[in-house]
């Protein structure tokens, strides 16, 4: 059965296969039944609060814990001193930097942590907070990057053996001398510089966990929010010195993640530490104000972008600088080799024959992380730049944008594409995907249109992006996480009597893994899906695997499920020729049954295989009794989805209020395993984009206090601000994946900023502004002063 | 104190400490953990439940301002003969992901229909503008609410003369 053609259905009217079917999930959350960390609930639990810092950067002169302790409620309460004693006090970060647990010299960002208390209930354990004198000697802050690196900007990490300044790399990619050659020479060079400013994935269950010690075991048994449940039962073991033997991670259901929940953070490790402390179960929630100014934010990408081109548009080069702001700690979570994640595709969907980029990161007093919301390890940003940089060149040559990009996008026939940067796209065929973007939205109809209202002076924009992802974090050889290789296992068991468990290393957040991967089984054995169990998000049941972010999952498990199943078939082959007494050779498969050439009505479904395999059939010489396999599927690429998105919104020159009227979205993700579910992934992404786009920015002020911690000043689109969006789709299957597919749960989020931002410049004909595009920020670029840096409460 | 209340048709007492929100009461004290908490600042709607037959955010109302008020959960929303119409909705038209925000959005959902049955796009989409979902990007939950809408309208269509809704 090819993926084009329609699934037969199950008894219970599922597809076998691929196709349209409605979650199995849904039936625990739609009655509230769904199980989340704040959820779990123990005997004897005890629950704790994290003290933080006021101040930005500041010395901790002392901590007086003592009215806190008498507090009668209070069971424990730990500073950095006491997790020094456990030599805890300080935990390695993704990106082998160490970030404080709770801070023992200085706190380097408001929020950070500082003590934490274990109480009887959540209320006293905050109460006890107050409890807590801690003097603080105030220190001069940096937190605008661009003076990170000035000559009197205080040193932030003065914990690091002969650290001089705030910098934390320099990094680059593609030939800078070609590049400089090719710019030197161009009729054309446009420079813009933008800023993709700091964000916050802002999943709607903030992060927490539940750590249980048995003493008398030895076992830890974690319950978390988290989207890599092995890596952290690796780290905790490598942390904390434990037995990962007798460390169990649970993630149950999570509530969102978007990168939010990949890495380790101290409320976890604290809760680890009251619960060996206290001998009870400790539950840790952080709550919202916490999750914006501690957890890993996004992006603070400083970006100054150049294209060289000739004057009737054909693009030459692009020339990319960037200051990465990564906060007072460096935890952002991406592949060891790769400082600045995927950045690499920051020449995008377009045939630049030579590009360089130049990426500084340095350290701010600010909250660390930055590879979070979905940004599919930094090829947001990149996304971003270069589909401004675009709209850029347009607006100075005075071409339509979409022209421009026909011009310019690589050719079906480029394919496999090496990038200027080394990395090789597997399939696409551009043109078509944004021809038929332009077809949906009618795009000359609405340029029509733009100009009648123009002439009757109203305003109306249309903006374009083109993207190209790489998902599918990667290849052991090139890519790991602290070391640890990003290959992901895979289990099937087939019961006897034909009902399946399979058994993944990824974990949901919302994604549909129990449906999707029943599918991908489902399509390669003709098993119905709903005889197929799907299990993850346990450590003591399932393989290892690095978990799920960076749309990695149908790339490299979804990969994995299918592998498995294959190797199910194969065996159940030997089975049924064993059982029909023939030569495997003389079988031939059609879904779920082997049968005899020729003789279609002599065979063995996999039902009946599998029962055969449990029973007492004669095996041949070397065949094992059972219906059982498992595999570790290492990925030979990344696979390359990409999209075409056209934004359409009116804006109101009298108050600079953006309204987006519509939005199509052309995404091609290869195969759909299951439409319902890509489709939804889309739309969330969609949101994310008006969210950037529009409103979201964590901003700060001038002694680093953060501005956007709460939900009132951190704004969220609602379904007011969300038009209702209009998807297309076109299939071009990766060559390397066992079903062709790609992974699609960050693609709308890396390519609609873009779209939207260019739709807003377009109507107000102005070349660029910076995000968010909120009504203040338009209605001073219409005053034709425009601000500068919207993230900062300064000018 | 001692704070009572009707949850989902039973009558409760708790001895509470005046302060207590009333999700905490719910989740923890009842041990109904389908109301969720994303904000506490009555910004999300992961806390909305019913008070008296109307939506309220429950992470900014007191469990003692619900004495003598008859509270309604996610838990009540299924008839126990099937899924309400609204749940239907969701589950075929995918209007949920991670499940987080879905009782919210779902208790203000029934809420709007109880009131309109017939609602458009701009009045749903007007109605759930208090419950913040950060999956779906609200357009399967528009479409959610119409199916319930439309589900309900035919039910009552169908239904024999005279017979009570
Ligand atoms: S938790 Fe009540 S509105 Fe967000
Ligand atoms: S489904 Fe995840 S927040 Fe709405």
């Amino acid at each position: 059965m090819t993926v084009t053609e329609e699934a037969p259905l199950s008894p219970a009217g599922n597809p076998m296969g691929f196709g349209r079917m409605i979650r199995k999930e849904d039936a625990r959350f739609l009655r509230g039944q769904g199980n989340y960390v704040d959820d779990v609930n123990l005997p004897g639990m005890l629950h704790g609060a994290i003290l933080r810092s006021p101040y930005a950067h500041a010395r901790i002169v002392s901590i007086d814990t003592s009215a806190a302790e008498a507090h009668p409620k209070v069971k424990a309460v730990i500073t950095g001193k006491i997790l020094e004693t456990l030599k805890l006090a300080w935990m390695p970060t993704l990106s082998y930097d160490v970030q404080s647990v709770l801070c023992t010299d200085k706190v380097r960002f408001q929020g950070q942590e500082v003590a934490f208390v274990v109480a009887e209930d959540r209320y006293s354990a905050r109460d006890a907070l107050e409890l807590i004198e801690v003097e603080y000697e105030p220190l001069p802050t940096v937190f605008d990057a661009r003076h990170a690196l000035d000559a009197d900007a205080p040193i932030i990490r003065d914990d690091l053996d002969g650290r001089t300044d705030n910098k934390i790399y320099d990094w680059e990619a593609g030939d800078k001398a070609k590049c400089d050659e090719v710019f030197a020479n161009a009729e054309v060079v446009v420079k813009q510089s933008m800023i993709y400013p700091r964000v916050h994935p802002a999943p709607l269950e903030t992060c927490g966990s539940v750590a249980s010690m048995d003493k008398v075991t030895g076992q830890l048994t974690v319950w978390t929010t988290t989207q890599a449940p092995h890596a952290h039962r690796t780290l905790y073991a490598l942390v904390a010195g434990l037995p990962e033997h007798k460390i169990r991670i649970i993630s149950p259901d999570i509530g969102g993640g978007f990168g939010n929940k990949v890495g380790i953070y101290p409320g976890y490790v604290c809760a680890v530490v009251g619960s060996i402390l206290t001998g009870k179960p400790v539950k840790w929630m952080e709550d919202r104000s916490e999750n914006l100014m501690s957890t890993s934010f996004a992006r603070d990408y400083h970006m100054t972008g150049e294209i060289a081109a000739t004057k009737d548009g054909k693009m030459l080069g692009l020339r990319v600088d960037v200051l990465a702001d990564h906060g007072a700690f460096n935890g952002v979570a991406q592949p060891t080799k790769y400082p600045a994640g995927f950045f690499h595709l920051f020449t995008g969907s377009y045939d630049y024959p030579v590009a360089h980029c130049n990426v500084r990161a340095v350290y701010t007093n600010k909250a660390p992380g930055g590879v979070a919301y979905a940004c599919s390890f930094r090829i947001t940003e990149a996304a971003f730049l270069v589909e401004r940089m675009v709209d850029c060149l347009a607006f100075e040559l005075k071409m339509d944008p979409a022209e421009l990009r026909m011009k310019n996008l690589l050719r079906p026939e480029q394919f496999p594409y090496t990038t200027p940067t080394g990395w090789e796209y597997d399939s696409g065929d551009y043109p078509r995907a944004l021809k038929e973007a332009m077809r949906i939205a009618g795009y000359d109809e609405l340029r029509r249109e733009q100009a009648e209202k123009r002439a009757a002076g109203e305003t109306m924009g249309i903006g374009i992006s083109f993207f190209t992802e790489g998902v599918g974090a990667g290849p052991r050889k090139h890519m790991d996480i602290l070391g640890l290789g990003m290959a992901d296992g895979c289990e099937l068991r087939i019961h006897p009597t034909g009902k399946a468990q399979l058994r993944i290393s990824v974990q949901s957040q919302g994604q549909g893994h129990e449906t999707t991967f029943a599918q991908i089984v489902s399509h390669e054995l003709g098993i119905p899906p709903e005889d197929i169990e799907v299990i993850h998000g346990d450590t003591d049941n399932t393989p290892f695997g690095l978990g799920t972010y960076g749309s990695r999952s149908t790339p490299v498990s979804g990969a994995a499920a299918a592998v498995v199943a294959r190797r199910i078939k194969d065996k159940a082959k030997i089975i049924a020729a064993a059982a029909l007494e023939c030569s495997v050779d003389d079988l031939e498969w059609e879904h779920g049954r082997w049968f005899v050439k020729g003789d279609h009505d002599k065979g063995q479904t996999i039902q009946e295989s599998a029962f055969a395999a449990h029973g007492t059939l004669e095996l041949p010489e070397g065949v094992e009794g059972h219906l059982d396999a498992s595999v570790v599927y290492d990925p030979p690429n990344l696979t390359y989805p990409f999209g075409a998105y056209i934004a359409v919104v009116d804006v109101d020159m009298g108050t600079g209020h953006v309204k987006v009227r519509r939005f199509i979205a052309v995404d091609d993700c290869g195969p759909r395993i299951n439409p319902m579910i890509v489709e939804g992934q889309v739309h969330g992404g969609l949101a994310d984009g008006v969210g950037m786009a529009l409103m979201e920015v964590m901003a700060f002020d001038e002694n680093g206090n953060h501005l956007g911690g709460s939900f009132m000043d951190y704004l969220l689109p609602t379904s007011m601000e969300c038009p209702s969006w209009e998807l297309g789709e076109t299939v071009t299957p990766s060559p390397h994946h066992p079903i062709g597919a790609k992974g699609v749960g960050e693609s709308a989020t890396v390519g609609s900023p873009a779209a939207i931002v260019n739709a807003v410049l377009d109507a107000l004909q102005i070349r660029h502004a910076e995000m968010p595009l909120t009504p203040a920020v338009v209605w001073r670029a219409i005053q034709g002063n425009p601000l500068d840096r919207p993230d900062l409460a300064i000018e | 104190m001692d704070v009572t209340m009707n949850v989902n048709g039973d009558e409760v007492t708790r001895d509470v400490e005046p302060r207590l929100l009333l999700v905490h009461f719910l989740r923890d004290e009842l041990r109904l953990t389908g109301t969720h908490w994303g904000c506490d600042t009555s910004n999300c709607g992961a806390c909305t439940v019913w008070i008296d037959q109307q939506p309220v955010k429950s992470c900014t109302t007191l469990a003692v301002m619900a004495g003598g008020h008859d509270v309604r959960t996610v838990e009540d929303l299924d008839p126990g003969t099937g899924l309400d119409p609204v749940q239907e909705g969701f589950m075929l038209e995918h209007g949920l992901q991670c499940g987080f925000c879905t009782p919210g959005m779902m208790m203000t959902a029934r809420w709007l229909l109880d009131k309109n049955p017939d609602p458009d796009e701009a009045t749903i989409r007007e109605c759930i503008s208090g419950n913040i979902c950060r999956c779906t990007g609200y357009e399967n939950i528009v479409r959610a609410v119409r199916w319930a809408a439309n589900h309900e309208a035919d039910a009552t269509a169908n239904q024999p003369e005279g017979a009570s809704a």
